[in-house]
């Protein structure tokens, strides 16, 4: 196969239209890290949960995933604040690092039950919905664009100025962002630092469920897709640094970029998952507080 | 004002502080001398809720508080400027101030606030667009306090703001404290800078290896010999002279020299800095 202008530009645009769902999936790993030090592996899981979400909301009833999204982020929501309370809180009296190995072993068992739980009650099949509009392609001179994950860009693209909007201009959202930067300081401006790890963690719960109802348009859901996602999120976040909304949605463009265009490379399809796992390395090497973040 | 009856604080297996008792009165400035390492921070981390005493009682004008959250503290009218300054220093200066006025009720108010702050730091309000964390050593000084003032505290914690400031930055600062002491804020102050601060305070309380050892008027304690030669004494050439300096029956130096106690200000410290003096 030869490279010609149109598959270059060809692979641009589907590697971006990648891109902005690893984005959005790190972005609320990001979130959560970046606020409460605890690393929730189960990330991928959650948003495994937001795809089936969507996946029965549209065979059961018909709900386009684009209106799902006002269903199951809510939803996830609450279930953001069920688990942070259960299960995360009563890691915020230790030190740094013993959270975040305690965040990895209870992330770990979090997501075998989950990924469990979504076997029992809905089988191991890939399951994908096809929408009226799935297949309709918009022609931008000799490139394709197809219209749901043209819709799949636009929707991460909201919510990412959205989230941005929300954490510079709100009280809240800089309550959540000085709680990042010192928590004790936040403390001593009459912040309550554990109500802000919980709206943190639901906040990054929502934004796995998003994610995932964005990723059953055009791909496939499993219960085994969670630790996959995890592990792109993670790659995102390092590539990305901490501190910037917009800064970890580039990064995600641009390992969807990098994944998408290593396959024009004859054979390069094989090579595709390594991507990541070289930039991640790459990155950890050369610039470890990531390409947008603030080195300490 | 505020009561503190018998608090022991520990780290862990490491107790820091032994029956520490203390009042300040409402109109005070009072001031907390002793070496570095003598628990002086510990105590003011305990007031403002980031320690749990494992004994003792806290009482905020007649209320006890040494189980509520810090955060709590800060809405019962208590706001402590923490050693080190904590700004966040990737925010503007403005939105430091705003953050400082964050429990609903300080919220409400806090165009009043700010316009008083702007009133004692009128640098700030030039500066307001500007990182904290780009700001000169002082200036972050100022941001700090003024951040804890836009809770409109009757009661203002402060631990070492005159740590690492040129001499002309923390005469300043001492103006400001009287200042906003005379309008009407109580204020407990922690400083390494002994003689200023018991000269601008009511009354002074000397801890020693994490026991209040003396407390008395502040100008009995400037004038007080073994008070003197332990912390008023011969100013040898650094910052933070943990070790009481021997110096025998010599007489202090003149009044201009503790100014030297302090270290020219060479930009920001690290954020996460400044913790720790305690043991």
């Amino acid at each position: 196969m030869t490279v010609t202008p149109e598959s270059f530009a060809q692979s641009l645009v589907f590697g971006l239209l990648v891109g902005a769902l690893y984005g959005l999936a790190a972005a609320g790993l990001s979130l959560v890290f970046g606020v409460m030090k605890v690393l929730n592996v189960a990330h991928g899981d959650l948003l495994m949960l937001g795809g089936y979400g969507s996946f029965w909301l549209f065979t059961l009833y018909g709900v386009d995933p684009f209106v799902s999204l006002l269903i199951i982020g809510p939803a996830l929501f609450v279930i953001g604040l069920a688990l942070e309370l259960a299960l995360f809180r009563p890691l915020t009296r230790f030190d740094e690092e013993t959270k975040i190995k305690n965040s990895l072993l209870i992330g770990f068992g979090l997501a075998l039950v989950l990924e469990n739980l979504a076997i029992r009650l809905w089988t191991a099949d890939e399951r994908g919905i096809t929408t009226a509009y799935a297949g309709t392609v918009a022609r931008l001179g000799a490139i394709n664009l197809p219209l749901d994950r043209l819709g799949n860009l636009a929707v991460a693209l909201a919510v990412i100025v959205g989230l941005h909007l929300f954490l510079t201009r709100t009280y809240l959202g800089k309550g959540i962002r000085a709680t990042a930067e010192d928590w004790q300081a936040a403390t001593l401006v009459g912040i309550n630092v554990r109500r802000t790890y919980l709206i943190a963690f639901a906040l990054g719960t929502a934004l796995a469920g998003v994610a995932g109802t964005l990723v059953t348009v055009g791909f496939a859901v499993s219960p085994t897709i969670g630790l996959d996602w995890t592990l792109k999120a993670l790659i995102v976040v390092v590539l990305a640094g901490l501190g910037s909304v917009f800064g970890t949605f580039v990064g995600g463009l641009l390992l969807g970029l990098g994944e998408s265009l290593v396959t024009l490379i004859p054979n390069g399809g094989s090579y595709r998952e390594l991507v990541g796992l070289v930039l991640f390395v790459v990155v950890l090497l050369v610039r470890p507080q990531g390409l947008f973040g603030r080195s300490r | 004002m505020l009561e503190c009856r018998d608090l022991d604080v520990s780290y862990g297996d490491l107790q820091a502080l032994w029956g520490v008792s203390l009042d300040v009165e409402a109109g005070e400035i009072v001031a907390m001398i002793g070496p570095n390492g003598a628990g002086k921070t510990t105590i003011m981390r305990t007031l403002a809720g980031l320690l749990t005493p494992t004994r003792g009682a806290i009482s905020l004008e007649g209320r006890r508080v040494e189980r509520e959250p810090g955060h709590r503290r800060v809405e019962l009218g208590m706001a402590l400027v923490p050693e080190g300054r904590r700004l966040f220093g990737t925010m503007t200066v403005l939105e430091n101030l705003e953050l400082g006025a964050y429990p609903g009720r300080a919220r409400a108010e806090r165009r009043g606030a700010l316009e008083w702050v702007y009133g004692i730091f009128p640098i700030l309000a030039e500066r307001r667009r500007q990182l904290a964390g780009t700001l000169s050593g002082g200036q972050q000084q100022m941001v700090a306090i003024g951040r804890a003032l836009m809770s409109r505290p009757r009661l203002l914690l402060l631990d070492e703001p005159s740590l690492g400031l040129a001499p002309v930055v923390v005469e300043a600062i001492f103006e400001v404290i009287r200042q906003i002491n005379a309008e009407g804020v109580t204020v407990l102050l922690v400083e390494q800078n002994a003689r200023a601060a018991l000269r601008l305070a009511t009354r002074g309380y000397v801890i020693e290896n994490g026991r209040v050892v003396r407390h008395d008027r502040a100008d009995t304690l400037l004038h007080d010999p073994n008070v003197r030669e332990a912390y008023l004494g011969a100013v040898v050439g650094t910052a933070g002279t943990a070790v009481p300096p021997t110096v025998g029956e010599a007489p202090p130096p003149s009044p201009n020299n503790e100014g030297e106690l302090a270290e020219p200000a060479d930009g920001p410290p690290p954020l996460l800095g400044g913790e720790g003096g305690t043991t």
